[in-house]
């Protein structure tokens, strides 16, 4: 009962001062409001990139090859593959050969669902009169799109005869049909349409168009966006004289398999033998799973590492909240007087002036959380994602406001409730 | 005036009962001996009160009067269980005061004693009726109870139309009747008004008295009065002298030490 009287008491004493208040607020709001802010942008950071991730495909190992690094260098966790070549660009010998990748689905039938593979034959225009669209031509297999999904709204996919026969057909995105034949998908299927790539024409019959999904981390719409455009990755290899053999592929593996990760170094372990003896590339794995997850490690790091400074100020803030507590005790000296000669414990005044400050950090800690979300749905949508605060956070800023004021306000109230009650009511 | 004491009805009397003495029961307060001294070991070291025997019984009206610096305060200070005698022994309702720890102190000042000040000292930015609350928060009375007494408190004393102003919005004859009223919180056996009219007009001083009269009369209040005005002690059943730390009169004049 004592408590909710004190709680009152201390917001009647802040109404009383609201400018000093204010002002030693600020510490704790600043404070408080920053990490919010980093906690809120980082949070939604994650979560956006984790929604795309999700979306291309959990189940997925990539497997690539990737240039064998300096002994001293520490191994990042493979993002990027073959393409990244500085000084030994691959050869066909260093590229995975189709007879491993049948022994790797041989050997592993039971975690294998489909392999699928991929490679870019280029970027380029599609041009017929003053109708142009933008694509960027894609080689695959059959198995791609259990990989990448996709929404088929006319006509069929790539499928493994168009493989076999290296068949010259395209499957082109909604964006393409738009822009080439008004929308009309019906009238679309079957047409040729001429490719530019590197200055070298190639003629492809349109056999299938998927819809072009906006992704959460491309937002340009405009009509000239460069969608994907898919050919049989034989088509690919013969049209520009590629070599034989991937530079990556993909493993879809089948539902329950448990670790995904594990699967991946099995998959390491594998194709060791093939690339012993090679000096220059080496095998290198990744999952959706690990590079979610070694992407959301560096957001946190990054975010934390901020925080940390911005909590500088909550330190900064306490002293402020100290501050004024021992100022507003100095003036209260003879209210402090009154009180203990009318029969207040010890304890009774230090319990008050406590709660005076976890008051005065808390309101602060509350403004600061309103600020921090502001300034981090600010930012969060200026980098274009939804602002999401995240719970913990906010129970954490509540807590550590209250943890701060019970800390900062303990030594004024403890002065307080050690006054000697002749001399405080004394004092002038 | 009829003031109903509050159902807690005195918590700590029963708590500390076994720290009682046994006297003959008449007298409320007895200090026997009772020697002040500040700044002890040090080279100024000052003896206020040289020894100072005084026994109040119930109900009595009594007034110590002296000049300043005669050691009022002090002696006030240690009836009021503010601070403790250097020597001597001091009891209160039978309550060995010398010896209560300083929690103990707090509830014989919440319980036993009802203090006024010259200066009123009110706390700032609560009502009057919160003042009045106050010490009745503090031994733990329910709000109801609080609020119900705390009215009829200040009705006793004519301040029932001011009950939710702040201090600051009062006149100094209305913040003595409120303090007057929250002195009166717990029913406590005795009042210690330390120059009570003090601050204030004749006029306003005669209201205040009037009260204290009020409270002696019809509710058997002990009153000790601490004044500096020989016409005020006049009204009281007792006066006590008080000269450089010693009692002067009644022939119980203390030796010099």
């Amino acid at each position: 009962m004592l408590i909710l009287e004190n709680i009152k008491l201390a917001f009647t004493s802040l109404l009383a001062n609201k400018m000093r208040a204010l002002l030693t607020m600020l510490g704790i709001i600043i404070g408080i409001g920053s990490v919010i802010a980093i906690m809120t942008v980082s949070s939604s950071l994650t979560t956006s990139i984790s929604t795309s991730f999700q979306e291309m495909g959990a189940n997925n190992i990539t497997v690539g090859i990737k240039q064998k690094e300096e002994e001293s260098e520490t191994r990042q966790n493979g993002m990027k593959f073959g393409a990244a070549n500085k000084n030994v660009s691959a050869e066909e010998d260093d590229l995975i050969t189709d007879e491993m990748l049948e022994e790797l689905t041989a050997q592993y039938p039971e975690q294998i669902d489909a392999i699928s593979l991929s490679e870019s034959v280029g970027s380029g225009m599609v041009q017929s009169g003053s109708d142009s669209a933008n694509i960027s031509v894609m080689g695959i297999n059959q198995n791609y799109f259990k990989s990448n999904d996709i929404t088929l709204l006319a006509g069929r996919k790539i499928k493994k005869a168009d493989l076999t026969g290296s068949k010259r057909v395209i499957m082109v995105s909604d964006k393409v049909v738009d822009n080439m034949f008004d929308g009309d998908m019906q009238s679309a299927l079957w047409q040729k349409i001429s490719v530019a790539i590197d200055n070298m024409y190639y003629d492809y019959y349109i056999v299938g168009v998927y819809e072009y999904e906006e992704t959460t981390l491309d937002t340009t719409t405009d009509s000239d966006t460069t969608t994907a455009a898919y050919i049989p990755i034989t088509t690919g290899k013969a049209q520009t004289h590629a070599d034989d053999g991937y530079s990556q592929f993909t493993v879809v593996t089948k539902a329950g398999i448990g670790s995904v990760s594990d699967f991946a170094e099995q998959i390491e372990a594998f194709f060791t033998p093939y690339y012993m003896a090679n000096d220059d590339y080496e095998i290198s794995t990744s999952t959706l799973e690990s590079m979610t997850e070694s992407m959301n490690e560096m957001i946190q790091t990054v975010s934390i590492a901020i925080s940390f400074i911005a909590g500088i100020s909550l330190l900064v803030g306490g002293i402020g909240v100290m501050n004024i507590m021992l100022v507003s005790i100095t003036e209260r000296t003879r209210e402090i007087g009154t009180r203990k000669a009318i029969g207040a414990k010890n304890s009774s005044i230090r319990l008050q002036f406590i709660i005076e400050a976890v008051i005065l950090c808390l309101v602060g800690g509350c403004l600061g959380i309103l600020l921090g979300f502001i300034l981090g749905a600010i930012a969060a949508s200026l980098l274009g994602y939804a602002a999401s605060v995240p719970v913990t956070a906010i129970v954490v800023a509540v807590l550590f406001s209250m943890i701060i004021g019970v800390f900062f306000g303990y030594y004024p109230a403890n002065k307080a409730a050690k006054l000697d009650p002749i001399e405080a009511l004394r004092y002038e | 005036m009829k003031i109903n004491k509050p159902n807690q009805d005195n918590a700590i009397q029963d708590k500390s009962k076994t720290d009682r003495k046994q006297t003959d029961g008449s007298h409320m307060i007895e200090l026997h001996n009772i020697i002040k001294r500040f700044y002890i070991g040090q080279p100024n070291e000052l003896e206020i009160l040289h020894g100072i025997d005084l026994t109040v019984s119930q109900g009595e009206f009594v007034s110590i009067v002296g000049e300043s610096g005669s050691g009022k305060s002090t002696l006030m200070n240690i009836i009021g269980a503010l601070d403790r005698p250097t020597q001597g022994s001091y009891f209160l309702r039978g309550i060995d005061v010398c010896h209560a720890k300083d929690k103990q102190l707090s509830e014989i000042r919440n319980q036993e004693i009802g203090f006024v000040f010259q200066t009123y000292n009110l706390v700032a930015r609560t009502t009057a009726l919160s003042n009045v609350e106050l010490p009745m928060l503090y031994a733990g009375v329910s709000k109801s109870e609080r609020t119900k007494r705390a009215k009829e408190l200040l009705e006793s004393v004519g301040m029932e139309s001011r009950m939710l102003h702040k201090p600051e919005e009062l006149s100094g004859g209305q913040k003595q009747r409120v303090a007057i009223a929250r002195a009166m919180a717990n029913n406590p056996s005795i009042i210690l008004a330390d120059e009570p009219t003090g601050a204030l007009d004749s006029k306003t001083g005669r209201l205040i008295m009037d009260i204290f009269h009020r409270l002696n009369r019809e509710e058997g209040k002990t009153i000790i009065l601490i004044t500096h005005s020989a016409e005020l002690a006049k009204e009281t059943g007792r006066i006590i002298t008080l000269m450089d730390g010693c009692i002067t009169n009644n022939g119980k004049e203390c030796t010099p030490c």
